[in-house]
């Protein structure tokens, strides 16, 4: 089976060490992850994790049944490129000179769509979202003129279709509810 | 896996230490037996237990490992969470072992760590160690805590996460700042957790899908695991065994559900199973798996396992399903439940037929093995004929605890089970040293039976210090160590397959009937046939512990045995 690009979205409770359990599934098979991120959700409460990594289907089906079944985690999804619109962001910290007297690099920031963050005398701050392919793009344009710093962010995506989480999260607090009302 | 709950009397709020803390949610829980080892950063606690010997036993073992041993072979004679405690550290890395058995087997067992001083953490403090990451790999949960006041709700949430759904280890890292504070005590057991659905739901149409397979088949075989004793289901298990009249083959987990001498049990499975069920299983149309994982030691090849067969899956973890295997029916949830739904939509049959196919295959198998590993007709003593002559005595109403091994595998294929939880083995893991230690915990937890461990002359030698704890605490368990100088089942591989190499699986043993006298436990070798119906006999009816070595034929291999990647029907007799 050929192995594909699959961003993963966890959503879970917001407890130590639960970072490790996630990672400990994807080591164990000797899979290597190529980014993460984390964040709060849309859900009070409820944080979401998103990490990108080169699997076959049947392995991304069996690493999501077993991130479901740690403990905190209350449902993990996966889903191809199509499926998703995803995003990743992107600081480059140039030298201050280089925007006045490089008329060139003043054309690859407008044509670039990056925004400027931060200028002082040293250095000035470009950062751009975007597809990989635009960010790579930016880099390769800019790598010439002497980059000081660089970095880009994990993978941010959502899925076009709708994630049942909310209805599955409104269900499981009925539940407590329930449980509660029982206590 | 739910038990009755004595629910402790004082739930009323008071402040009490960290400490007293722990002890009061384990009486809570109803635990009367823990097992494990003092140490600076858990010393608050064991200040406690001191104060609650009482209404709390406390087992001191040789070494922690002992600890986690003992609380599995509680836990899995009695179907109660089993509880290990250690110190920081060392205390606390000694547990990894017992614990990763216990996750890779279902075992729901806690384990009470201490830990250094919450301050102190990550600044390398004596005896710090980081065990929440280095056990979150082999945990189904664990958790630091390092305030008082989180101890009563972590632990009921350890219980419930332990002994609910799929069992498994739960790691609990108490700072020792944690259990010298003070807090308002309430204990709430816990029953629910927003992220945790333990139990699916059984599903109508799952019923009725495999139903109809099930009626339709006309060679179907069942494979059952553990499951079925870990979801209590032994009795619906067995009706629908023979309400169906399907042929029915065990894991090593699961054989001790239905009786061994049941008309429909044709035995084990796997590389050292029976011979029919592991050939039939590539005949069969229709492979019913309960409560097992298909374990790569059962399957054999994957590519070659069952292709022919539909197959429908019993099973309560989701994860587990498709996993190793492709099922055309799963059937989620706690196998007591769905055994019982389905059982009004099959019909009733014998399969005459097919069950005659089992029985001249296990003829085959008799002639050519166990008739020799039974009655052997050489000098040398089989490891089968000990086993026999243990069967004898107990009459199938013991528990059997194996180490891992050729022993184990000879006390799979040949011990005698008249009732359920009786098989206690260290399966997944395979681990060496387990029998020792896990029989103690299984007289204490089930002191009305009568448990013989059967260990090998290596994986005695692992947690041997154990006989110390017998010692002291007067466990009436039976040791019998199966001497054949080697570490047998590592030197039949390297017989039969790196040209009989035998890298260092030679052993020279000490004089272990001294050494068990030196515990001052009766003890007694055996070296020839004539006296091992004696020996055992006076061993069975010795009501202290015993010690029963029998030396048997050195370089015996296990058969029938289905070599590494092959496939289950090229299971060789020979």
């Amino acid at each position: 089976m050929e192995k594909k690009t699959y961003t993963v979205s966890i959503y879970t409770e917001n407890n130590i060490g639960l970072l490790n359990r996630i990672s400990a599934i994807f080591q164990r098979r000797h899979i290597n992850v190529e980014s993460l991120s984390a964040s709060e959700s849309e859900i009070d409460d409820v944080f979401r994790w998103t990490l990108v990594v080169q699997v076959t289907e049947s392995q991304i089906k069996k690493i999501i049944g077993q991130i479901e079944r740690q403990i905190e985690v209350i449902k993990a999804y996966y889903h191809t490129d199509e499926e998703t619109i995803f995003t990743e962001s992107a600081l480059f910290k140039i030298k201050s000179d280089l925007l006045f007297e490089e008329r060139k690099i003043q054309n690859i920031i407008k044509d670039s769509h990056a925004r400027i963050v931060t200028v002082n005398k040293q250095f000035f701050v470009l950062e751009k979202s975007g597809m990989r392919s635009e960010i790579e793009l930016l880099y390769r344009e800019l790598k010439p003129f002497g980059i000081m710093q660089f970095v880009r962010s994990g993978r941010i995506a959502v899925t076009k279709s709708e994630m049942p989480i909310s209805q599955l999260l409104k269900e499981l607090s009925k539940e407590d509810e329930y449980a509660f009302a029982k206590a | 896996m739910e038990t009755k709950k004595i629910i402790h009397t004082e739930t009323r709020k008071q402040t009490i230490t960290g400490s007293e803390a722990i002890i009061h949610c384990l009486l809570a829980e109803g635990v009367d037996l823990i097992y494990g080892y003092p140490g600076g950063a858990i010393m608050p606690m064991y200040d406690e237990l001191y104060k609650f010997q009482d209404k709390l036993q406390h087992v001191l073992t040789r070494h922690e490992q002992g600890a986690t041993h003992a609380a599995q072979g509680y836990a899995r004679a009695t179907g109660k969470v089993g509880v290990a405690v250690a110190t920081s550290g060392p205390g606390a890395t000694n547990l990894i072992t017992g614990i990763a058995d216990a996750q890779i087997d279902s075992t729901p067992m806690i384990c009470i760590t201490g830990q250094v001083a919450s301050h102190l953490l990550g600044s390398d403090a004596f005896q710090e160690t980081d065990i929440i990451g280095i056990s979150t790999p082999v945990t189904k949960w664990n958790y630091q805590i390092t305030k008082a006041s989180e101890i009563p709700e972590v632990l009921a949430k350890a219980f419930y996460i332990a002994r609910s759904g799929r069992p498994g280890p739960v790691l609990i890292d108490i700072t020792k700042d944690a259990q010298f504070g003070e807090l308002d005590y309430e204990y709430k057991e816990c029953t629910h957790i927003r992220s945790y659905k333990p139990v699916p739901e059984v599903k109508e149409e799952a019923l009725e899908a495999a139903a109809q397979l099930i009626n339709t088949a006309k060679k179907p075989m069942i494979v059952w695991g553990q499951g079925v004793i870990l979801g209590e289901a032994e009795e619906a298990f067995k009706t629908f065994v023979e309400k169906t009249g399907i042929p029915s083959a065990w894991t090593i987990l699961g054989v001790s559900a239905l009786e061994t001498d049941h008309p429909l049990n044709v035995g084990m499975v796997g590389m050292h199973g029976n011979y029919a069920p592991n050939v039939l299983t590539n005949e069969c149309d229709l492979l019913i798996a309960i409560g097992m994982r298909f374990d790569d030691r059962v399957t054999g090849s994957l590519d070659t396992y069952a292709k022919q067969a539909k197959i429908i899956h019993f099973e309560i973890d989701p994860a587990e399903v498709n996993k190793n295997v492709m099922v055309d029916v799963a059937v989620l949830g706690n196998c007591k439940e769905s055994l019982s739904k389905i059982l009004s939509k099959v019909s009733p049959n014998v399969h005459t037929d097919w069950h005659q196919q089992f029985k001249d295959l296990y003829q085959v198998e008799y002639t050519k093995i166990i008739q020799h590993d039974l009655v052997p007709n050489k000098e040398g003593l089989s490891m089968g004929e000990v086993l026999d002559g243990i069967n004898k005595e107990t009459q199938g109403n013991a528990i059997i605890v194996s180490d891992v091994g050729q022993h184990q595998m000879v006390a799979c294929r040949y011990a005698k089970f008249n009732q359920t939880k009786s098989n206690i083995t260290s399966g997944g893991l395979g681990t060496m040293g387990f029998a020792l230690p896990a029989a103690i915990g299984a007289k204490m937890g089930r002191p009305d039976r009568e448990v013989v461990a059967i260990i090998g002359d290596g994986g005695y030698q692992m947690t041997i210090q154990e006989l110390g704890t017998i010692f002291q605490n007067k466990v009436p368990v039976k040791i019998v160590v199966l001497n054949n100088e080697f570490l047998g089942m590592v030197r039949q591989w390297q017989q039969l397959f790196f040209d009989k190499r035998y890298a260092s699986t030679e052993m020279v043993n000490p004089d272990f009937v001294a050494i068990a006298k030196g515990y001052h436990i009766q003890a007694q070798k055996v070296t020839k046939r004539e006296e091992l119906a004696g020996a055992i006999k006076e061993m069975i009816a010795c009501t202290d512990s015993y010690f029963l070595e029998v030396c048997v034929e050195k370089e015996d291999n296990v058969f029938p045995m289905i070599p590494s990647g092959a496939s289950v029907s090229d299971i060789r007799l020979e």
